[in-house]
């Protein structure tokens, strides 16, 4: 679980791109709170073949990156 | 005038006193329309182009062969080095008057500045846009000088243009060709060089491209058959372009492939790395954008707010080829993007 909140973007992708090279995870679980950083933690999701499930709530979203 | 500690500290990095860079910072189109929203305009016959049409400057008649075209643009700091963000702060709102067809003449100082800031840092942003300004052929003539918790930098400049002269963002017709003078992508570079994710090569380069005056990019192309101009900086290609075509009643087919962006930004936009800006034009733009089939990261680097960006043309098309030849070698990248086509009353852009 990466927790991102209060950081804002590039930072928050960038830790989510040095957990990804870091440990290969099949899931992935970010915390960040804000809508930028959910499109972006998204895009480089998408690239490295990851699926993305977002839940909101109060202003925070958690993103559950999956493995394809 | 107190400002700084006068403490020398040569470790300052400017972009980290800033919550977001250059252009980026701008508030949205749509936004800024709201904001505006019921607000009575004045009309003046002498005034040219004004507020209501969102273009680059003013331009006030004040003889028939003599208009005033003014702007102001400052932003916070887009680059660690107090120098060349001083140069490009001078050459983006310099580019305004440009972009209006206009030669500007005097300009004044807009600064904020925190008291952690060191005085030579200060000093070398101040001489950064002393020597823009005068490579622009113009004169600082004083200023203003505020603190505040963040650097902010830029001018307000006053220009010439023949009243009959002026190019707004609303003239474009169909059949027009559409040329850019700058490469994109310096938002995203920008925001990736932030947490250093850029080299030094490629920083340098989209350094030296906003720090780049628009300038001869606008003296060819007043010697042509010009139907429309306008800078791209903040709102980003697709945003600008939307304005232009809203602004023009038209509509344009722009070819993606034909946009020079670096290969290392879209590898960016495919990483994630970028601006909230691009999201802000994305959602401003992307109602009036038919996106076609192009790749997200192309879409994501259409929309990158720009800083000092170069300057979309829609020319006449018997003027095109030798516009375009001029520019190149002249413009740091001429390149011919797109056509301009009678609006058929839905999207207002359609990339191919």
């Amino acid at each position: 679980m990466i927790d991102a909140r209060g950081l804002s973007c590039p930072m928050p992708v960038v830790m989510v791109q040095k957990e990804v090279k870091k440990s290969d995870p099949s899931e992935l679980e970010v915390l960040v709170d804000s809508m930028v950083c959910v499109e972006n933690i998204t895009r480089f999701a998408n690239t490295h073949g990851f699926a993305v499930e977002t839940k909101e709530a109060g202003g925070e979203y958690t993103l559950r990156l999956v493995k394809r | 005038m107190e400002i700084g500690t006068g403490e020398r500290n040569d470790d300052i990095r400017l972009t980290k006193l800033a919550s977001c860079a250059g252009c980026g910072a701008k508030v949205g189109a749509g936004v800024l329309a709201q904001l505006l929203e019921g607000i009575r305009v004045r009309k003046d016959p002498d005034l040219l182009v004004g507020f209501d049409k969102s273009d680059d400057a003013s331009v006030y008649r004040i003889s028939d062969d003599l208009a005033l075209v003014q702007t102001v643009d400052f932003f916070p700091p887009i680059h660690d080095d107090p120098y060349t963000f001083g140069r490009i702060a001078a050459a983006n709102a310099l580019s305004d008057v440009y972009a209006m067809g206009g030669e500007p003449k005097l300009c004044l100082n807009i600064m904020a500045v925190p008291k952690s800031m060191p005085d030579s840092a200060v000093h070398e942003m101040l001489r950064g846009g002393y020597e823009t300004v005068y490579e622009a052929g113009a004169l600082i003539t004083g200023g203003h000088s505020i603190l505040d918790e963040e650097p902010k930098y830029g001018l307000a400049v006053t220009g010439f243009v023949h009243p009959d002269k002026v190019l707004t963002n609303s003239g474009a017709q169909p059949g027009d060709v559409l040329l850019l003078t700058k490469p994109l992508g310096t938002g995203i570079l920008t925001t990736a060089a932030r947490a250093e994710l850029v080299g030094a090569s490629r920083a340098e380069e989209t350094a030296r491209l906003m720090m780049t005056l628009n300038k001869a990019g606008r003296d060819i192309m007043v010697k042509y058959r010009v139907h429309a101009c306008t800078d791209v900086t903040g709102f980003g290609l697709l945003g600008h372009l939307t304005e232009m075509m809203q602004g023009s009643d038209a509509q344009a087919r722009l070819d993606a492939a034909s946009v020079a962006i670096p290969e290392e930004a879209l590898a960016l936009a495919r990483n994630g790395i970028l601006p909230e800006g691009m999201y802000r034009n994305r959602s401003f733009a992307e109602p009036y954008v038919d996106a076609g089939g192009i790749e997200l990261a192309v879409q994501d680097a259409l929309y990158d707010p720009q800083t000092s960006g170069g300057l979309l043309i829609a020319v006449d098309p018997e003027d095109a080829k030798a516009v375009f030849a001029e520019l190149e070698g002249a413009v740091p990248c001429a390149q011919r993007i797109g056509v301009v086509e009678k609006y058929q009353g839905g999207k207002r852009i359609f990339l191919t």
